[in-house]
């Protein structure tokens, strides 16, 4: 900014700040309205005009995580007395949990596809950056011959729509019998990030002068020590970036999800959608379990601030 | 780059040999992408020439090119390039506005910056599933808060199939100017002050600096933007597939899906698949240019 303002540019910066304010807080009420909906008594989530002041309540998280069926009748009040309170709250909405053989709860399936889609994210994330690493360094430190090529070439695979690749690849995984299998989706994951990752960790690996492996070189170490005792350290930060960039790509991933799996291996995005269709839908579940879904995303949002430019630039453009 | 040591020093002669290491780190992930990337694509493309259907255990028949020509002798199909070009244009046009727009006020000292920048940049880290289910709920026509924002009485924006593919390309907006706001943030906050500096002391007008200054300066970043944009638009799916089953917001990745996944004209589906993939790498191939001319500067 110029040191000396005239009072025009005080005012009109003045109403660019107010409209920024006032347009972030727009532009965050969806947010603010999933959220809410997820902590809104049923009846409240679909009014007209919307609820917007209420007592906040966590039963839309209990219906996300159990399996209930609707009763029939009064509960009967001693049975009412020594329920937990959690199991109070379905009573009160005439409903009943399923309960096995041995009187435990039966759970619904949301807590099974969010622990696929933990697996498959970790699993594909932690392949990902280990081999993306290596070939970035490779990238980096050596020549190769049509070096930008291949990195085109690596590149394009990262741009491939992903219902082109599904075609063949159902084809192929149904003959060796990965469909709808967490290694299926582990494999289909890693080949998705693993163009992100050598970007990427290129990138950062390329900041790290090679000054620093010279030394340790001449010092004695091999190309192997210094890699692994001098570089390694150094690429800590780019490493964990990329790692939760990949991750955060695995967690969302829903096309390669709803082609190649269906049960045993669905993750949670083509999940949370198909709750929709059976009977009467409930609003308030559905955003609980979007809420939780997008907790993690939103934790590493904030971890990763610094980074995101890199990020979707393919690790081009640096702050 | 290179950082070969001299071959002759002890160094260089101990451990593995920097090509072996080279190979070593490079080689299986190369191979690993031919696997699962080229090879089934090798793949499709065989099946492109058949009247192969996953669904019947039937053998494959050689049919030429007769599916490349039924899918561009296909109406429905010119109808989805076009649904998906106008998705295109909508969405991308928008962001860039936004983003822009957005940009340039945020491009002066503000209370909270850091805080504002992160928080618009949330969405876009979202799952598309998921930003399409809780667009949902805001359009739904009854009591969704979009209607009663603007006083639309039971105005349904996802059923009807001329609003359709506005809804979503606004839902995109939303999801993605915060990407081409960044992006610009970046090449505006590059701008050296002292130009501006000159521009006031010659006295040149506000639109002849924005023009002549800040344009030219912020263009190479929001090409880059423009274009990634138009390849992830152009390659829609989660979105339009969540919010709406018209045929006005049919875009070619869910035409393409229908084929394979619920007609099983698997032959059929392949080679629409190559036509599209044709188009991806075209748009990649540009993509990748300006990248890195970019990156040179």
């Amino acid at each position: 900014m110029a040191a000396v303002q005239s009072a025009r540019q005080k005012a009109l910066n003045r109403a660019a700040i107010a409209v920024v304010l006032v347009a972030t807080v727009v532009y965050l009420v969806p947010i603010y309205w999933i959220t809410s909906t997820a902590f809104k008594p049923r009846a409240l989530a679909t009014t007209v005009p919307p609820t917007v002041l209420f007592k906040p309540e966590s039963t839309a998280f209990i219906k996300l995580f159990t399996k209930r069926v609707q009763m029939i009748g009064e509960v009967d009040p001693q049975v009412y007395e020594k329920a937990p309170w959690w199991e109070q709250r379905i009573y009160a909405l005439g409903e009943r949990f399923i309960k096995d053989a041995n009187g435990n709860i039966e759970l619904s399936a949301y807590p099974n596809r969010f622990f696929n889609s933990l697996v498959i994210a970790v699993a594909s994330t932690f392949l990902a950056v280990a081999m993306g690493t290596l070939t970035a360094y490779g990238f980096s430190r050596f020549r190769m011959p049509g070096e930008q090529d291949w990195l085109f070439f690596i590149l394009s695979t990262r741009m491939l729509p992903p219902v082109v690749v599904a075609i063949p690849m159902f084809l192929m995984y149904r003959v060796v019998g990965l469909v709808d299998t967490h290694v299926g989706l582990i494999i289909l994951y890693t080949a998705f990030n693993l163009s992100f990752s050598v970007w990427l960790m290129k990138g950062f690996l390329d900041e790290i002068p090679k000054e620093y492996e010279e030394a340790a070189l001449v010092d004695g170490y091999t190309r192997m020590e210094a890699f692994f005792k001098i570089v390694l350290p150094q690429a800590a930060t780019g490493i964990a970036a990329t790692a939760v960039f990949c991750f955060i790509t695995a967690w969302n991933e829903y096309a390669f999800a709803l082609m190649m799996t269906n049960r045993r291996a669905q993750t949670a995005p083509p999940f949370i959608p198909s709750q929709l269709g059976s009977g009467i839908t409930d609003w308030t579940a559905i955003a609980a379990g979007t809420v939780l879904f997008l907790l993690p995303v939103a934790i590493f949002t904030f971890l990763l601030r610094k980074h995101l430019l890199r990020g979707v630039t393919f690790g081009a453009i640096r702050k | 780059m290179l950082s070969t040591l001299d071959p002759g020093s002890p160094a260089a002669r101990r451990g593995l040999s920097d090509i072996s290491i080279r190979n070593l780190f490079i080689l299986p992930t190369i191979a690993f992408l031919i696997v699962f990337n080229i090879f089934p694509l090798i793949y499709s493309l065989g099946y492109s020439f058949t009247d192969f259907r996953a669904s019947f255990n039937a053998p494959a028949h050689f049919v030429g090119l007769q599916n490349y020509r039924d899918l561009l002798h296909d109406e429905h199909v010119w109808n989805n390039f076009s649904v998906t070009a106008k998705y295109v244009l909508l969405s991308v046009g928008g962001q860039v506005l936004m983003g822009f727009g957005v940009a340039m006020l945020l491009n002066r000292r503000i209370p909270f910056k850091g805080l504002i920048t992160t928080l618009l940049l949330l969405p876009m880290m979202m799952s598309m599933v998921v930003v399409g289910l809780f667009w949902e709920l805001l359009y739904s026509p009854s009591w969704g808060i979009v209607d009663y924002a603007l006083h639309l009485e039971d105005f349904d924006w996802l059923s009807n199939p001329n609003v359709a593919l506005y809804a979503i390309a606004i839902t995109d907006i939303w999801m993605w100017s915060p990407f081409v706001m960044l992006l610009c943030l970046a090449g505006l906050s590059a701008i050296p002050q002292h130009l501006y500096e000159a521009a006031a002391i010659d006295r040149a007008s506000r639109w002849y600096t924005f023009t002549r200054i800040t344009l030219p300066l912020v263009t190479p970043l929001l090409l880059i933007a423009i274009i990634f944009r138009t390849m992830e638009a152009f390659k829609t799916f989660d979105l339009a597939f969540i919010m709406s089953t018209q045929e006005t917001t049919e875009l070619i990745a869910i035409k393409l899906y229908r084929l394979a996944f619920q007609e099983w004209q698997t032959g059929q589906s392949c080679a629409l698949a190559y036509m599209v993939l044709i188009m991806v790498l075209a748009i990649t191939n540009i993509y990748v240019k300006y990248l890195n001319r970019v990156k040179e500067r």
